[in-house]
């Protein structure tokens, strides 16, 4: 059984111009101490899906899902109570800011125990010594001083650790970073990164790491699933992601690198993500696809089997060609 | 395309006094200290470092947006390093700068047009319907519709609007285009079109670049020369070719090594830095990368190291090779 | 696949921008506010009333009829319908006063919150831009003024200067300043250092220009908030100097002056008293709901999207 198990989840908005699918039939699955990352650009709909999980979306969202399981329990249909259990125990979320990520009011020691006395039964005790204990794990050092530190007294580091020990603190079996360190400087980067896939090795927990920087998942991930305007549309492992992506989104992705550029112009691709007042027809990504069909832009594409990374595509691609594909002309019609 | 030198800076420098109480003498904040360099057309400096390392002092500085402590920078044939902002009005056209954030550096009550057409109505006497033709003009050399003349930046996208603060930064046809991270805050695809267009329109305007960035990648891929900052100061110098290939400094070994690969097979030797990124009121005596270098010694604690030149082009500041 | 310079081939974001467009999507933010729009028409129907008082009114404000004082509204036992709200102390009828009353309310209004918003936005500007040694001058000042509480500066002002409606909407300009300058620069100060105003002063533009035509317009939404808001204490505060009688003078029939010379009939003849009250009462109620929602539909945070 998958810790977190997840098929055909959508999530619509209400807004003033009508609703708006900011998540659309996405499935994924997360084993015991795996890490998958989630990457996509801005639109993709990474973060919605995980805050959907977690049950952090505003009233105007409606979520809907074939299956949405955390170990085996149902957080589509759980009550809240239920669910406050759940979160921050089983399955716990970091964010992108660390510095509004923290109460600036509160100090944090105070924020640490909060965490604690949530789901724990601890005495003051032993609540402070788990909570210096924490501290240690996340490379804070002097620990002892820090517990009376107030979050706009730490650098942006150091808060991101703090937020990590706020969310292992009751040891999950599954931890969501949201962009953990898109906010940091590249050097403290590599340290909170390093950090997390120690955390995940000693302790055996699951890592879903939520980024749209390829490095970041290249050196961490096992498993990718990239997401386009809110949809899946392709999954498999790291290593064959990015020596043999199977849709034509992820090969374009890929040599827009700047690490790939032949020369001094960048594989770009043209266009935008489309966003609420602009969907296409068909598939979401015709506009932009330099494979796109007639048959592209009227027909909604369905998920291939694994072999091909379930891509989300008519013609998925082995080898880097399209497969089926009727030919350049039949493309430029 | 010429490569002249539009700009020499040499030690630059900019403090900032600070207030530390009423009783106490005033503390001194420096945040850039012996900057030198030069930008010629048609070529790119990048600027590198994190935070605290001054890399946005130099931007104002260059952009005349405030003067300089000391040293001199001359643009053109005149040195305004000290000149009062007043004397520099003149000036302005020669350089201009496009910011890292597209949703706050327009006007968010203007029309794109209007913010167009700003510059050349402050600085020259054209009429209405000339001002209107070169905005309109510009608008399509950096590829966006004419059509979209009258339209509120929060109609565009992220994308679309840095395009428009590019096309504002040139409005004046300037010598000098300061780019403060530009694509740092923009997806993967639209950063790849942005620095496309970036790179088309240098060779088209013969414009030279001080390109300023955290993101390793991107700088190896458009910079022609690169200055590594740590604290205020350059600790390395030089063709980004070299530089990148040989790296010498601890510090930009250490950088490039924590810029991750988007490539599983490589295997990272990863340098990982202890320690926080100090901060510039309270430099580290000596070396002001002392405390996190994985190779320093007694005399890191002691001298501050001079930059100085270990090869025909390449200037480093340590210690390991005095 | 490098397709760079080619232009967006989607539309991003079609609506119009003119200013019909706009004031529509202003419309359509404002009017889900119920009771905003309740407010909106009342204010709308007092300013109707105004402008068609010669018309509307069936008697003049200043005409006596000896035969008739103190005459109870038509509902009343012994009204009549020559005098529908009934008559005050010296005859004059009701209903013609409270309708030319609302003339001076709302001249008082217009001409309070354009002298504060006039004067006060300049001043806030000046200081929230420059800074330094002049900012802290002028806001020492609002202090001062601030310190005092309002009514009482207000009568202050009056006495000397002397007591008439003109100088009454003076000292009550005078007295709402330091709310308009603080707002001012506050908002001045947050924008200074957006990075699209270092880009106007990096293309050349002067200070003048820099403060009126770059950071102003995006301070304005709090400010057409508290216009709108304090256009109702500007009403109130010109009724109770008036009730004071340091405000409009008898027989101008201004609301609270109007208050002012039925004290005594309280008990006697209710109407001269409660219907100078309940006009300004509902006046001033409307204008604070239609504020609200004013600023409901400028603050795109509160927005439902």
């Amino acid at each position: 059984m998958s810790l977190l198990d997840v098929k055909n989840l959508s999530v619509e908005f209400r807004t003033a111009h009508g609703n708006f699918r900011a998540v659309d039939n996405v499935s994924l699955t997360v084993e015991k101490s795996e890490v998958l990352a989630i990457v996509g650009e801005s639109g993709s709909g990474k973060s919605v899906a995980m805050l959907a999980v977690m049950g952090l979306l505003p009233w105007t969202a409606t979520i809907t899902a074939d299956v949405m399981a955390v170990d085996g329990k149902d957080m589509l249909n759980m009550s809240p109570k239920a669910r406050r259990n759940v979160i921050g125990k089983d399955i716990a979320m970091i964010f992108q800011e660390p510095m509004t990520s923290l109460n600036p009011c509160f100090t944090v020691g105070f924020q640490l125990g909060e965490a604690l006395q949530a789901h724990l039964k601890l005495n003051r005790r032993e609540k402070k010594e788990r909570i210096i204990n924490l501290l240690e794990q996340v490379g804070i050092p002097a620990p002892e001083k820090r517990l009376s530190s107030f979050p706009h007294q730490l650098s942006g580091g150091m808060n991101q650790r703090v937020m990590i020990a706020m969310a292992i603190a009751c040891q999950p079996k599954l931890l969501i970073a949201d962009e953990p360190t898109t906010a940091l400087d590249v050097t403290i980067q590599a340290q909170i990164i390093d950090l997390l896939l120690k955390l995940q090795q000693d302790t055996g927990m699951a890592l879903v790491l939520i980024t749209h920087d390829m490095g970041v998942v290249a050196e961490t991930a096992q498993r990718v699933s990239v997401q386009y305007a809110g949809q899946r549309i392709e999954m498999q492992s790291v290593k064959g992601l990015f020596s043999e992506p199977h849709h034509p989104y992820t090969q374009a992705l890929l040599s827009a690198l700047p690490e790939r550029a032949v020369g001094k112009k960048l594989a770009s691709i043209p266009g935008v993500v489309p966003g609420q007042f602009d969907r296409p027809d068909g598939c979401l990504f015709s506009p932009r696809c330099a494979y796109a069909t007639p048959r592209c832009r009227t027909e909604s594409p369905v998920t291939a089997n694994a072999d091909v990374g379930f891509a989300l595509c008519h013609y998925p691609l082995k080898e880097g060609n399209p497969e089926g594909h009727p030919g350049k002309e039949e493309a430029v019609a | 395309m010429n490569n002249e030198t539009v700009l020499t800076a040499t030690d630059l420098a900019r403090h900032y006094p600070i207030a530390a109480g009423a009783f106490k003498p005033k503390l001194s904040l420096k945040a850039l200290a012996g900057a030198s360099f030069t930008l010629q057309r048609g070529k790119t400096l990048a600027v590198v470092g994190e935070s605290g390392c001054g890399k946005s002092t130099l931007a104002r500085l260059v952009t005349m947006i405030e003067p300089a402590t000391s040293g001199s920078l001359v643009i053109g044939e005149e040195d305004i390093a000290t000149a009062s902002l007043k004397a520099l009005a003149h000036l302005r056209p020669k350089v201009q700068i496009v910011f890292q954030d597209p949703y706050s550096s327009l006007n968010p009550r203007q029309r794109v047009g209007a913010a167009l057409e700003e510059p050349l109505l402050v600085n020259t006497d054209l009429n209405a319907s000339e001002r209107r033709a070169r905005a309109q003009e510009m608008m399509s050399n950096v590829g966006l519709r004419p059509e979209h003349f009258d339209r509120y930046p929060h109609m565009f996208s992220g994308g679309q609007r840095q395009r428009i603060a590019i096309a504002r930064a040139l409005m004046l046809e300037p010598d000098i285009l300061v780019l403060d991270e530009p694509v740092s805050a923009l997806d993967l695809s639209i950063q790849a079109q942005v620095l496309n267009l970036l790179t088309e329109l240098q060779e088209r305007m013969n414009l030279a670049y001080l390109f300023i960035s955290h993101d390793l990648s991107v700088v190896r891929h458009i910079a022609d020369n690169v200055m590594v900052m740590y604290l205020g100061r350059p600790v390395e110098q030089g063709p980004a070719a070299e530089v990148f290939a040989n790296p010498s400094h601890p510090y930009t070994q250490a950088l490039l090594s924590a810029t991750p690969v988007a490539d599983p097979n490589h295997i990272s030797e990863r340098v990982v830095l202890k320690g926080e990124l100090p901060s510039p009121m309270d430099p580290p005596s000596g070396c002001p990368f002392n405390p996190r270098c994985p190779k320093g010694f007694e005399k890191c604690y002691a001298d501050r190291p001079i930059l100085q030149n270990i090869s025909d082009n390449v200037a480093v500041a340590c210690h390991l090779f005095d | 696949m490098t397709d760079t310079l080619a232009p967006m081939p989607e539309e991003l974001d079609n609506r119009k921008t003119t200013r019909l467009a706009l004031l529509i999507e202003f419309w359509n933010y404002f009017k889900e506010n119920k009771g905003a729009v309740a407010g909106m028409w009342f204010f709308l129907f007092v300013c109707l009333v105004a402008i068609f008082a010669d018309v509307i009114a069936p008697h003049t404000a200043v005409e006596q009829y000896r035969d008739a004082l103190l005459v109870p509204p038509v509902w009343q036992e012994g009204g009549s319908w020559k005098f529908i709200l009934g008559t005050d102390p010296v005859g004059r009828d009701m209903l013609s006063r409270l309708i030319y009353g609302s003339r001076y309310s709302l001249f008082v209004g217009c001409i309070v919150v354009s002298l504060a918003l006039g004067v006060g936005i300049i001043v806030g500007l000046i200081s929230g831009y420059v800074g330094g040694i002049v900012d802290t001058l002028i806001m020492r000042v609002m202090d001062v003024i601030l310190s005092f509480p309002a009514l009482l500066l207000a009568l202050a002002l009056v006495a000397i200067l002397g007591p008439s409606l003109v100088n009454a909407m003076i000292a009550i300009a005078i007295v709402q300043q330091p709310h308009y300058v603080r707002l001012t620069r506050a908002a001045v100060m947050g924008e200074r250092t957006k990075d699209y105003v270092t880009a106007a002063r990096v293309s050349g533009v002067k200070t003048p220009r820099l403060m009126f035509s770059t950071i102003l317009p995006n301070c304005l939404a709090p400010l057409i908030v508290q216009g709108a808001l304090s256009f109702s204490t500007a009403i109130l505060d010109a009724a109770a100097l008036g009730f004071l009688g340091m405000g409009a003078q008898p027989p101008t029939p201004e609301w609270g002056t109007m208050l002012a010379e039925a004290r005594e009939f309280i008990l006697r003849a209710w109407w001269v008293v409660t219907l100078p009250g309940l006009a300004i009462l509902l006046t001033v109620l409307a204008i604070n709901l239609m504020g609200d929602g004013v600023r409901d539909a400028l603050d795109p945070k509160l927005r439902r999207s």
